[in-house]
């Protein structure tokens, strides 16, 4: 007996009237849901749209009406729509489920239930466009405490030395998406981005192409499980390394690049041979213990001569805030979390939807943790996973977040409007594809722009948040947990996130 | 609001109180009746090597006994006394204060550099983080103490006989409180060993501050930002022995911008305590005044939202909130100047 097919995720329509015939549509849409008949007329295949919104976005006639679910599934809060076709498909093809980008549950989001605080009578506000608004941020180790002596002629002698830290006039930073994941254009753009705002970008694990090195002083390069790409020539190009251990969408597994996405390009860059299967094993096989995480940041230390700051990502799982006591305890010089909204291109959907927890509370404990045991000074902690606004933003750094990574907010500066098919390699954007048509597509000119642009509005809006708080220097705001409050957040959270809650 | 004044005399001459409680009842303005107090180093030439513990007792029946035996398992009582007060119509008398003066056993604190300071700073925190109910120790250093109540400068001064005390450097507060009104704990000085703070202004970085100190062994329990101060004090001072203008340098920078123009050295030196000073960096609208046994030192917070001025006379140093205070206090007064935002103004003793 066949299954049968699931009904349709999504209905495109055209508004026969409006239509001009232009065939953009047409061209735009990899995922080939449209076709051009001989005799001119359009046939439609909604079947095999994503809701990317790429012909809406290029439709001039504003002809093109999508409807999510166009078919209705008897109601039943247990068996959505969602569980019944999983298991259909899942008893069809016998696999795992594939998924791209974020968590896509409807867990609460945190965020959303802190509030921030505002000056009022008491103590000013201060405004940013007439007074400094300091959002410079240093990442890496600081001392714990310095040596400074009052010499007899008066004259005051410093006898400490500082580690190289990142520095940053924004604590906005791009996270890791590697080339091969996004397309060298996407990549570009991202990084001419990041060098206009003065921040850092991750490189992934899918090394550094040689369009890139010109950003490289804003790179930060990555060594994942995998290794693709690293040689001495790529540690040394990079202004950090960051040792990935885990990822917020994919906690305790690896990655997978299928070969289709491996062109000579991504295999050259990657260092391995054209399309193969790029496999990141799910431990670095070379860390089964905290200690060896701490031989591989000595070693990486010791190859760049101590020059660079290391340091390590992991996923926000349970005890997210033990193992970062332990990665501070090594000679790293931060600490990545990635909260369990964070993206990616592909993921067993599984693993996205229920391992790793929500970022506010890791940044929460990892913090709390690293301040009791004396320690939050050795560490900067970089919060990642679904930081969507400027707001999230200033609330993971007054959880104390010394810096965040934003991904998928600035891929959707670049077009993408989080379909969620990055696995597939045809994202009509020109950001999740090697396609060198779709590549095309994707102008590093005007995305980079757009990037920047994003980032240097979160960035006023943070200073006017700090300035309504009476702060002016980014620093104060760090761990300030006494500038938020906690709305209709159970006091378990609270608690965890040490925030009281509206009103105390 | 609040009123502060602060006076140190370098030559260690010493003055009664009269003239500071008369300065602080000039700036009534700043304040509103519920809180004011004094501190005077100098006071207890008979003690001079013993921590003079002040503390408030509820009753002296159950804190008081549960003080004497935590103190006594870490020192020696000197001498202790109800500390003499008389009784003013418009003050309502809460506590009964009290005070220790008292010789720690060092070595029963092993593997510190400075374990007297360390025993007394342990009793202050377990006292007042709420284990003894009914006693809170607000005063702990060595041949000074903190004079406060709830009440107008005036009548907490007449209340401790505040003429009757000479000193060499003298601090006073006049409190408008918008939070824990009526609560003699929350009136300043504020005290921890040989560090006191008087504040006017509100610490929009409390939480970091707090979260710092806290990690490295203080405990806030004053409800009120400005124990804060004295902590850091006592942190980068006493354990990390930073003179007192790096100290300042640290809870007040200098901008970036200001720092990228500096020398080299001075930039060195700028950016290393910013970055390793971050959470002491004091953040929000404030003018204090610190004092410990060899000085006092002002600053305002680095756009300067709180007034502060300072006079001279001869060994006198003045900081206040106010002018007219220092005026009051001493008619004579040269060399009238107000201090830029975030600039230390540091009286040392020069014997
Ligand atoms: S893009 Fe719009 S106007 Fe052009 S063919 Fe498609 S539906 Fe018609
Ligand atoms: S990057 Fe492209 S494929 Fe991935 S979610 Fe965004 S639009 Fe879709």
């Amino acid at each position: 007996m066949s299954l049968g097919s699931v009904p349709l995720k999504y209905r495109i329509q055209i508004d026969r009237q409006q239509c001009m015939q232009c065939m953009r549509c047409v061209d735009n849409c990899s995922y080939g849901v449209f076709r051009e008949e001989d005799d001119g007329n359009i046939l439609i295949d909604s079947r095999k749209c994503t809701a990317c919104h790429r012909c809406i976005s290029m439709c001039p006639r504003d002809a093109i009406n999508l409807s999510e679910r166009p078919v209705d599934y008897r109601s039943h809060p247990l068996w959505t729509p969602e569980a019944r076709e999983d298991v259909i498909n899942q008893s069809r093809s016998g696999r795992i489920v594939l998924a791209g980008m974020g968590n896509a549950k409807d867990y609460p989001i945190i965020y959303d239930r802190l509030v921030l605080d505002a000056c009022q009578v008491t103590n000013p506000s201060i405004d940013p466009l007439r007074e400094p608004m300091e959002l410079r941020t240093y990442l890496g180790q600081k001392p714990s405490k310095l040596d400074i002596r009052k010499q007899e002629n008066g004259e005051i002698e410093l006898n400490t030395k500082l580690s190289p830290n990142l520095e940053l006039q924004t604590p906005i930073m791009i996270g890791h998406m590697s080339y091969g994941a996004i397309s060298l254009n996407a990549q570009l753009s991202l990084a001419k981005a990041a060098a206009k705002t003065d921040t850092y970008m991750g490189t992934g694990e899918g090394g550094l192409h040689k369009d890139i090195y010109p950003y490289q002083d804003n790179m930060i390069v990555q060594v994942a499980s995998g290794r693709f790409g690293v040689d001495i020539n790529y540690l040394e190009r990079g202004a950090a390394i960051e040792i990935k251990i885990g990822q917020g969408a994919k906690p305790g597994i690896g990655g997978h690049l299928p070969g289709e996405k491996v062109c000579t390009d991504v295999s050259c860059t990657r260092m391995i041979p054209a399309g193969s299967d790029a496999i990141s094993p799910a431990p670095h096989h070379d860390i089964y213990s905290i200690e060896d995480l701490a031989q591989l940041v000595r070693g990486l230390k010791e190859a760049t001569e101590w020059k660079k700051p290391v340091f390590v990502k992991i996923a926000a799982v349970h005890n997210v805030a033990a193992v970062a006591a332990g990665i501070a305890r090594s000679s790293a010089d931060a600490v990545v979390i990635d909260g369990f909204r964070g993206g990616t291109g592909a993921s067993p959907k599984v693993f996205r939807d229920n391992v790793g927890i929500p970022i506010e509370a890791a940044i929460a404990s990892v913090d709390q943790k690293l301040n009791d045991q004396g320690i939050r000074n050795k560490v900067s902690v970089i919060a990642s996973g679904g930081i969507r606004n400027s707001a999230d933003v200033a609330k993971s750094i007054a959880l104390g977040a010394d810096a965040v990574y934003i991904g998928t907010a600035a891929l959707i500066s670049m077009g993408c409007r989080v379909c969620g098919n990055c696995y597939r390699g045809l994202c009509p954007w020109g950001i999740a594809t090697q396609r060198e048509d779709l590549v095309s597509r994707l102008d590093p000119e005007v995305e980079s722009e757009h990037v920047a642009n994003l980032i240097n509005s979160w960035t006023l809006e943070l200073s006017e948040l700090m300035g309504a708080a009476g702060i002016n220097s980014i620093e104060s705001l760090r761990g300030n947990r006494s500038r938020l409050r906690g709305y209709m957040l159970d006091e378990g959270t609270l608690d965890v996130l040490q925030v009281k809650p509206v009103g105390a | 609001m609040c009123g502060i004044i602060g006076v140190i005399d370098r030559q260690k001459q010493k003055m009664n109180g009269s003239g500071i409680k008369e300065a602080l009842s000039l700036m009534n303005e700043r304040g509103s009746g519920e809180g004011a107090g004094y501190a005077a180093y100098g006071i207890y030439p008979d003690f001079e090597d013993c921590y003079a513990l002040h503390i408030f007792f509820d009753n002296l029946v159950e804190p008081k006994s549960k003080v004497d035996d935590i103190i006594q398992k870490w020192g020696r009582v000197v001498h202790q006394e109800e500390i003499p007060t008389k009784e003013q119509t418009n003050l309502k008398r809460s506590h009964v204060p009290w005070r220790y003066f008292f010789k720690p056993y060092t070595d029963l604190m092993t593997g510190s550099l400075t374990p007297g300071e360390d025993i007394v700073k342990r009793l202050v925190m377990e006292i007042n983080s709420s284990t003894i109910e009914g006693a809170l120790v607000f005063s702990s250093g060595k041949n000074m103490g903190v004079f406060k109540a709830a009440g107008w400068p005036e009548d907490v001064a007449n209340f401790y006989k505040i003429e009757e005390y000479e000193g060499y450097i003298w601090l006073a507060h006049n409190r408008y409180p918008t939070n824990t009104p009526g609560w003699w704990g929350g009136a300043h000085p504020f005290n921890l060993l040989d560090w006191s703070v008087v504040h006017n202004g509100e610490i929009t970085s409390y939480g970091t501050n707090q979260r710092y100190v806290e990690s490295n062994g203080y405990q806030c329990t004053m409800y009120t930002d400005t124990e804060v101060v004295a902590y850091l004090f006592d942190l980068l001072g006493r354990h990390h022995k930073l003179p007192s203008e790096i100290i300042v340098k640290a809870m007040a920078p200098p901008f970036w911008d200001e720092i990228d123009e500096m020398e080299e050295k001075e930039r060195e030196l700028n950016k290393a305590i910013r970055l390793t000073y971050g959470p002491a960096l004091m953040n929000g609208p404030f003018a204090i005044v610190v004092a410990t046994h060899d000085g006092i030192v002002g600053f305002t917070d680095r756009i300067k939202l709180r007034p502060l001025v300072v006079g001279e006379h001869g060994s006198r140093l003045y900081i206040s909130s106010e002018e007219a205070a220092i005026r009051t206090m001493d008619p004579q007064v040269e060399d009238i100047h107000m201090p830029g935002a975030g600039e230390p103004v540091i009286g040392r003793v020069v014997t």
